[in-house]
């Protein structure tokens, strides 16, 4: 039989090459590596001008840390943000695909530049809704990726949340992650209207708007610090982004409430190397006879 | 055809991290004191350490239930012992008398992860480390529970003991004094608590001297 199928270049997106393979090994009772999950807790929350966001930065493996100080809030398009929980490698994935659809980003900007050109407008919200539960219920659930999507565009500020399946949900205030409980009693007890700007009164406006602001950072961070004390899956700092009308605001390590409880004050040295108990060498080339251009190994 | 298996286990991992080290004249015996289950924080305040003894106590992690029972065994166990002979009983007897408590429970053992410490005889600082089912060992420091794969090759670089095969038998008391031997119990917490999500909140730490025992304190992390 000939070989008439011409190879195709590879077309991109994921590889399901070792599929087969996997599931034969798991029968057999090989376990496959688990992934990087984040316990995690992210929030988000509206108010009249935008939009916060919030997010820990504790990255586990199992019960072991593996990084106090990731970045779980996801740039979008520029109005646009997105926190990311579930399998890390998952988050930025699919983050990378709706930048990839979104704007301007490092890889593709060209393509995306043209897109911006295309239309001559700022993206929307729901655009980069679309496209995430598009992607995540195109892989029934398999790319676990919990999302709190957050922007502001011309119709107003937007909060959503995603689901691993595809799913969405549009709400005035959000959270998920494993701390999404400890998040959401904090939001459910203290979250109101009133943390709109609505003062008649255009003098006052920018000190109230300043004030409320703050106001509203401050509920997000009370409840993302309420996820990383109660959770043992979220710690570390609190990240914040607020995405206004006017702009944007990334509040890295806005809060870092778990300093480093001891050190020893005379430090900690760590001078012994493996011991070399024998210094001797020993010249192969006297021992073994060496041939030429022998034949060929065969089995 | 109904359920002939339980679906739920009997065991669960509360967690937390356990240190002791021997010196010449005294032990340090350390554990948080966070109790947790899954990702949920229980208390931020409970005790692993335990007096067993005069001069001997044992911290221990992993579920905690079975460590309560197991504590009020060898306590009940310990009062017998002094209506019997009028005395307290030694560390390195108390420390037999926990490997046989435990391996009395072979098949359904008590989920413990104990280190015994205390002083001998003469004096002078000892370890016992113990395994699930009662397989025990003298060392000269020893860590148990969730940060016990962070903290013991620590210990292992700074404390480097000799093997226990030698002969003749080595003494495997550590180096340290005792401030020294404190200061680096609080480090090796506070670096487990940095990356160990099971161990935090507080540390206890019981020294055991000439002079008796005396307790410490000192805040990890809470998160």
């Amino acid at each position: 039989m000939s070989k008439s199928v011409i190879e195709t270049p590879p077309k991109g997106g994921f590889s399901f090459d070792l599929c087969k393979r996997n599931e034969m090994l798991s029968k057999k009772g090989v376990n496959p590596p688990s992934f990087r999950k984040t316990g995690t807790t992210i929030v988000g929350l509206i108010f009249q001008d935008g939009v916060i966001l919030g997010a820990d930065t504790r990255a586990t493996e199992g019960p072991i840390v593996c990084d106090k100080n990731c970045e779980k809030i996801h740039y979008m398009a520029p109005n646009i943000y997105c926190c990311g929980a579930g399998t890390a490698a998952d988050t930025e994935a699919v983050t990378a695909i709706v930048i990839l659809l979104c704007l301007c980003s490092d890889m593709v900007s060209s393509q995306l530049q043209l897109h911006r050109y295309h239309t001559g407008r700022e993206s929307r919200v729901v655009t980069a809704l679309t496209l995430l539960k598009r992607h995540l219920f195109n892989y029934q659930g398999y790319v676990s990726a919990a999302l709190v999507l957050g922007g502001v565009d011309v119709t107003g500020p937007h909060l959503h949340t995603i689901y691993p399946h595809g799913s969405t949900d549009t709400l005035p205030f959000a959270t998920m992650g494993s701390g999404s409980l400890a998040a959401m009693a904090v939001f459910e007890s203290k979250y109101r209207e009133g943390l709109t700007v609505s003062s008649p009164i255009p003098f006052f406006w920018s000190l109230i708007f300043l004030f409320q602001r703050n106001e509203g950072i401050e509920l997000v961070t009370e409840a993302i610090c309420s996820g990383i004390f109660n959770d043992l899956g979220s710690g570390s700092n609190v990240d914040i982004c607020v995405i206004t009308k006017g702009g944007k605001e990334y509040l890295r390590n806005h809060l870092q409430p778990n300093p480093r409880t001891y050190t020893s004050s005379k430090g900690y040295s760590f001078p012994k190397k493996t011991e070399v108990l024998l210094t001797k060498i020993i010249p192969l080339k006297e021992k073994v006879e060496i041939i030429e251009g022998g034949d060929a190994m065969e089995e | 055809m109904p359920k002939e298996q339980a679906n739920w286990s009997p065991y669960d991992n509360n967690g937390g991290s356990c240190v002791a080290v021997a010196g010449a004249d005294y032990c340090v015996i350390a554990a948080d004191t966070r109790m947790s289950t899954g990702y949920n924080i229980l208390t931020r305040d409970y005790s692993k350490i335990c007096k067993l003894a005069d001069k001997c106590v044992m911290a221990s992690s992993g579920f905690q239930a079975d460590v309560k029972a197991l504590q009020k065994h060898l306590a009940a166990r310990h009062l017998i012992y002094q209506h019997q002979h009028n005395k307290q009983m030694s560390c390195p007897a108390m420390a037999q008398l926990l490997s046989n408590t435990l391996y009395y429970k072979r098949f359904f053992p008590y989920y413990s992860f104990n280190v015994l410490g205390g002083l001998d005889n003469e004096g002078k600082g000892c370890v016992f480390t113990y395994d699930a089912v009662g397989s025990y060992e003298k060392v000269g420091y020893s860590s148990q529970g969730s940060g016990s794969t962070l903290i013991m090759p620590f210990l292992d670089n700074q404390l480097k003991s000799p093997s226990p095969l030698l002969l003749p038998a080595q003494d495997a008391v550590t180096p340290l004094a005792e401030a020294e031997a404190i200061d680096l119990v609080k480090t090796v917490f506070a670096s487990a608590s940095e990356r160990d999500i099971y161990t935090g909140d507080k540390l206890e730490i019981v020294v055991i001297n000439a002079d008796g025992i005396r307790r410490e304190y000192m805040d990890l992390r809470k998160d």
